[in-house]
């Protein structure tokens, strides 16, 4: 259907925009147009591109839309065509015009993603919401600068909706919002993921199966099926697209993508479970091949066979394996690939792998290819090694070669096996080849300085703000606390001799008796027999006699683990008001009287202090371990108890929670002493840190451990029911601490 | 004879060797030596114990043991009756009056002061004191003390005493080879060889998480419950999660592994 000079001259009048560059494309444009759009369609499409064309901003825009839009209003029908048309227009008049281009280049893919036109508008919702938040104003009221993010979003775009749900979408702006807002440089950064931060949440916000949440259940996978144990490595398949991994192991581990999405109605753990599998047969039965000897097209077919073999030898195991490789394998068509055009070499192999996988119904012709079967099946019966496959491939190529399998086009449709690995372990090369590249080869060379230091532990903080985890957030250091004078703390205790005879008696009675005979008793282990034989007297003299006549014998003891966490922050240091001693005495003599008081009851105790300089570097100093007996070690250790740096409490608590979980004490107690709110130097909302420690609080309770805390702060009554909720105790005449400390524990522990 | 005659074994148990055990436990019990019995549950240790008492044509007398029981649980107690108080015999005391096979089941189960009670008993001595009714009991020429215990969930508060341990000649017992376990199922419960051999495959599958979740692998006699239930006509996918990993876990990842291994197996 052709137009005639006279309409092709009508249409282009009502396209109100003079620009030459147009003149050249238009009748091209057109015609593109005219298979999308209806006559009323045509008439929006102009107006738009008009309207576009009035702002001012060149012929770009305008030439973008006019490419653009027919395809996506064909898409999402016609009335896309104004809408987006008026988002330019409101682009335009805000100082981001800079993100025109990108916005209408990314239309089209954005559009395909996104399927409907409801779901478009929420699009254009959300990044209009971007585009307000981070367009910066001066003094207040007018937006004069334009938004750092909004072109590098944009121009992310397609990439970030192929990962994410328009949920999983406006969550991860929200968050570059949010941290960035007042960074120029770094929310570019963020937004163009060039940032650790925005491909972590990114990572988090993922569809599908994430390695991270099925760690353990592939390595149970392994051990229950192969009795394999090794490492999964995820890598990233988007972080370097150009190179495009594939799975490999070696001894270091197995190397896995960080997700898998569904895919021919198999789940995503379900594919884990696949390579897992073949990777797993290959451990198991491969043996290596000198590959100095072959051709790389030999090769492959060497490979392609060894993979077959070790999933023949699976199957007899797992029948159920089949299945599952058949959903994933590729099934190429027999004449989907021009011989005299392509190089068929992939094609030929994928079909051979096919076969051997589906011996019965592959429905191939191919003469060759069947004969393979067969020779595979026999070879199977009689003689089973990676030797008798490397001759079925060698033969296998040389009946196949062809004229054009030189040509550089290959053809890779249907083609690719991705739950099988690399084969790299098959290979033995007796000369340096260049074939294989591990992408993630380079190994860190690790400062002798640095290993001497445990590494950090890693710990989520909750922002309250999104209602989220910030994952991997703070960095804990585990230290053990240097050691000092232990004749210190002897000094200490000697001056409150008087109280620790006071608190002696208390403790003795509270000391667990073994066993505990529980007399009168109707049900019991053993008749008491003077009671039983009152109880006949009475009988024989027709009086009621009491039937409680046994006894029983019954353990009584304490089962607890306590920690006692101390935050060492600089306040500590201060001097307390009305005495010549600081908080940090106090908390010595404190501790030291605790310990002293558990040490007798035989509760097992383990003391900490915490201090922390950013998130980087929470430190936790190990005081004494559960194991630990109190004596002169543990005490030289309190006695170098120093204070320095900020409170950062939630870590801290997260940390000392992970080790009271693994005890196995039926009561878990951690004491909580603290002089202070929460806070930090990298921190500037003085709530956020609140929130952390309050959850990090409601998590320990959910695991059972029984959160107690001792604050120093007179004012603390603010604050600290909101973090502890009722368990808490405010001490306002700090210089009785030592005194009150261990009576708060026995009366808990009563 | 007579107090025995309800722990007469009278018909023949099912049990299949795995070694030269019974040979064993025959010359064991020539010089009345007391035996342990070790191994994971339900690989057929109560079974083989009751295969010797037939097998020996002795009565077995079986005390499955627990926390809350005492020495006089074991040994006996005074009761009370119409004209004052009675002595009662507890299961020991009975078998080694008379001459029976006093088999303690999970002896780790008791506590360790309890134990102590059967120390005389196993040594030269070959008495048992009753200390309440000051009587000295003499071991019949007949009798044996076999214990059984599973050491793999033993903690460290469930542990024989050193002194308890070094009474015994032990045999340790695990679940049987492959092809032993496919014949046991399928002379047990009249399976199929061929869906036998599934099913020990699944077992083998959960065996090899021992350690990696699971405190202990599947046995054979929840091997032996799936088979029953299959020949009772259930689907055996459905038999297997029923018989073989409900029971034995609520760890989710497990379960879906397990789950995924009878898929695999019976596809």
């Amino acid at each position: 259907m052709s137009l005639n000079e006279e309409e092709l001259a009508g249409f282009r009048q009502r396209l109100q925009c003079n620009f030459e560059q147009i003149d050249e494309v238009f009748p091209h444009l057109l015609m593109g147009a005219r298979n999308h759009l209806s006559a009323a369609g045509l008439e929006a499409w102009l107006e738009g591109a008009s309207l576009i064309c009035m702002i001012g901003r060149g012929v770009e825009p305008v030439l973008v839309y006019l490419e653009e839009m027919p395809e996506v209003a064909g898409q999402l029908g016609e009335t896309v065509l104004e809408r987006v048309a008026q988002a330019v227009w409101k682009l335009s008049r805000s100082p981001n015009g800079r993100a025109i281009p990108p916005f209408l280049q990314v239309m089209a893919e954005v559009a395909r993603r996104l399927r409907t036109c409801e779901r478009l508008a929420q699009y254009m919702a959300l990044v209009f919401d971007m585009m307000e938040r981070t367009t910066g104003s001066i003094h207040g009221f007018h937006a004069t600068q334009p938004s750092p993010g909004l072109p590098h979003l944009l121009r992310n775009m397609p990439y970030l909706l192929s990962q994410l749900s328009l949920d999983g979408l406006h969550r991860w702006i929200d968050y570059g919002i949010r941290h960035y807002s007042h960074h120029p440089q770094r929310q570019e950064a963020y937004f163009s993921l060039e940032l650790a931060d925005s491909r972590a949440m990114l990572h988090k916000e993922r569809q599908g199966c994430l390695l991270q949440d099925h760690e353990r259940a592939l390595g149970q996978y392994l051990q229950a099926f192969w009795q394999q144990d090794a490492w999964l490595v995820p890598y990233s398949e988007h972080l370097d697209a150009q190179t495009h991994p594939k799975p490999y192991f070696d001894e270091a581990g197995m190397r896995v993508p960080d997700v898998y999405n569904d895919r021919n109605g198999i789940s995503g753990l379900d594919r884990y479970r696949a390579l897992l599998a073949h990777m797993a047969a290959h451990r198991r039965w491969s043996s290596r091949v000198v590959a100095d000897n072959y051709s790389p097209l030999q090769r492959m077919a060497i490979e392609v066979l060894e993979d077959s073999r070790v999933e023949w030898l699976a199957m007899r195991q797992w029948p159920g394996l089949h299945g599952l490789w058949r959903s994933l394998h590729p099934r190429p068509e027999e004449s989907a690939c021009d011989e005299l055009r392509y190089s068929c070499v992939r094609h030929r192999l994928a079909m051979l792998s096919w076969a051997l996988l589906n011996p019965v119904d592959h429905g191939y012709r191919h003469e060759e290819i069947c004969r393979t079967v067969v020779a595979f099946q026999q070879a199977m019966q009689e003689d089973n090694t990676t030797q008798a496959m490397v001759r079925l491939a060698l033969t296998f190529v040389a009946r196949t070669r062809v004229q054009a399998d030189q040509q550089a086009t290959v053809w890779f449709e249907d083609t690719e096996v991705d739950y099988r690995d690399d084969n790299r372990h098959l290979w033995l090369f007796i000369e340096e080849g260049d074939e294989e590249e591990a992408f993630d080869k380079k190994k860190r060379e690790v400062s002798p300085e640095e290993a001497e230091r445990l590494p950090p532990r890693l710990y989520p903080e909750w922002d309250h703000q999104s209602q989220a985890y910030l994952p991997d957030w703070v960095s804990v250091y585990e230290i053990l606390h240097p050691p000092g004078e232990a004749a210190f703390i002897d000094r200490l205790l000697e001056r409150h001799s008087a109280l620790a005879r006071r608190m002696k008696r208390v403790l003795d009675l509270l000391k667990p008796q073994d066993h505990v005979r529980v007399r009168y008793q109707e049900e019991g282990s053993e008749l008491d027999l003077d009671i039983a034989l009152r109880s006949l007297i009475d009988y024989r003299c027709k009086v009621q006699p009491d039937p409680r006549i046994n006894f029983r014998l019954e353990h009584n003891h304490r089962d607890i683990a306590v920690t006692l966490l101390l935050d060492l922050s600089e306040s500590l240091n201060e001097t307390v008001p009305g005495s010549d001693q600081t908080l940090l005495e106090l908390n010595q003599e404190a501790t030291a009287l605790l310990a002293w008081a558990i040490e007798q009851l035989g509760d097992r105790l383990s003391i900490a202090g915490f201090h922390s300089n950013t998130r980087h570097e929470v430190r936790y100093l190990h005081i004494k371990g559960f194991g630990e007996a109190w004596d002169d070690t543990v005490k030289a250790r309190l006695a170098a108890m120093e204070a320095g740096w900020s409170t950062r409490m939630g870590a801290a608590l997260r940390h000392a929670g992970s080790l009271l979980e693994k005890r196995r004490e039926e009561k878990r107690l951690l004491l909580v002493v603290t002089d202070g709110e929460p806070s930090d130097v990298d921190v500037q909302d003085e709530e956020h840190l609140l929130q952390d420690a309050r959850k990090a609080v409601q998590e320990l309770g959910q695991k059972n451990i029984h959160v107690h805390c001792i604050s120093l702060d007179p004012k603390a009554d603010d604050y600290v029911q909101n973090l502890f909720g009722r368990q808490y105790l405010v001490i306002d005449k700090v210089e009785r601490l030592p005194e009150k400390l261990p009576q708060l524990f026995l009366s808990l522990t009563r | 004879m007579s107090e025995l005659q309800a722990y007469q074994i009278q018909e023949a148990p099912y049990y299949q060797p795995q070694g030269n055990e019974v040979e064993l436990y025959e010359t064991a019990y020539r010089r009345r030596l007391p035996v342990m019995i070790k191994g994971p549950t339900g690989c057929g240790k109560s079974r083989f114990v009751e295969y010797m008492a037939w097998k020996l044509g002795k009565p077995l007398i079986t005390v499955a043991c627990n926390e809350d029981m005492t020495a006089s649980d074991l040994v006996g107690r005074y009761l009370l009756d119409a004209d004052g108080t009675r002595w009662l015999d507890g299961p020991l005391t009975i078998a080694a009056r008379h001459g029976a096979i006093c088999y303690l089941d999970e002896v780790v189960e008791a506590r360790q002061d309890t134990t102590v009670v059967i120390h005389p008993l196993t040594d030269h001595r070959r008495t048992l004191p009753l200390d309440k009714k000051g009587e000295l009991v003499q071991a019949h020429p007949d009798f044996q003390l076999v214990i059984s215990y599973n050491p793999g969930y033993q903690s460290l508060m469930k542990d024989l005493k050193q002194s308890t341990k070094q009474r015994f000649v032990a045999m340790e017992f695990d679940y049987p080879e492959t092809a032993l376990e496919v014949e046991i199922l399928a002379s047990e419960t009249g399976i199929a060889a061929d869906l036998a051999e599934k099913l020990v495959k699944v077992g083998h599958a959960a065996r090899n998480l021992k350690g990696h979740g699971l405190d202990e692998g599947i046995s054979t006699r929840l091997l032996v419950y799936a088979a029953m239930l299959i020949q009772e006509g259930a689907d055996p996918v459905s038999a297997c999660r029923m018989a073989l990993v409900r029971p034995i876990t609520d760890d989710s990842d497990i379960r879906a592994n397990l789950d995924h291994s009878i898929d695999m197996a019976f596809a």
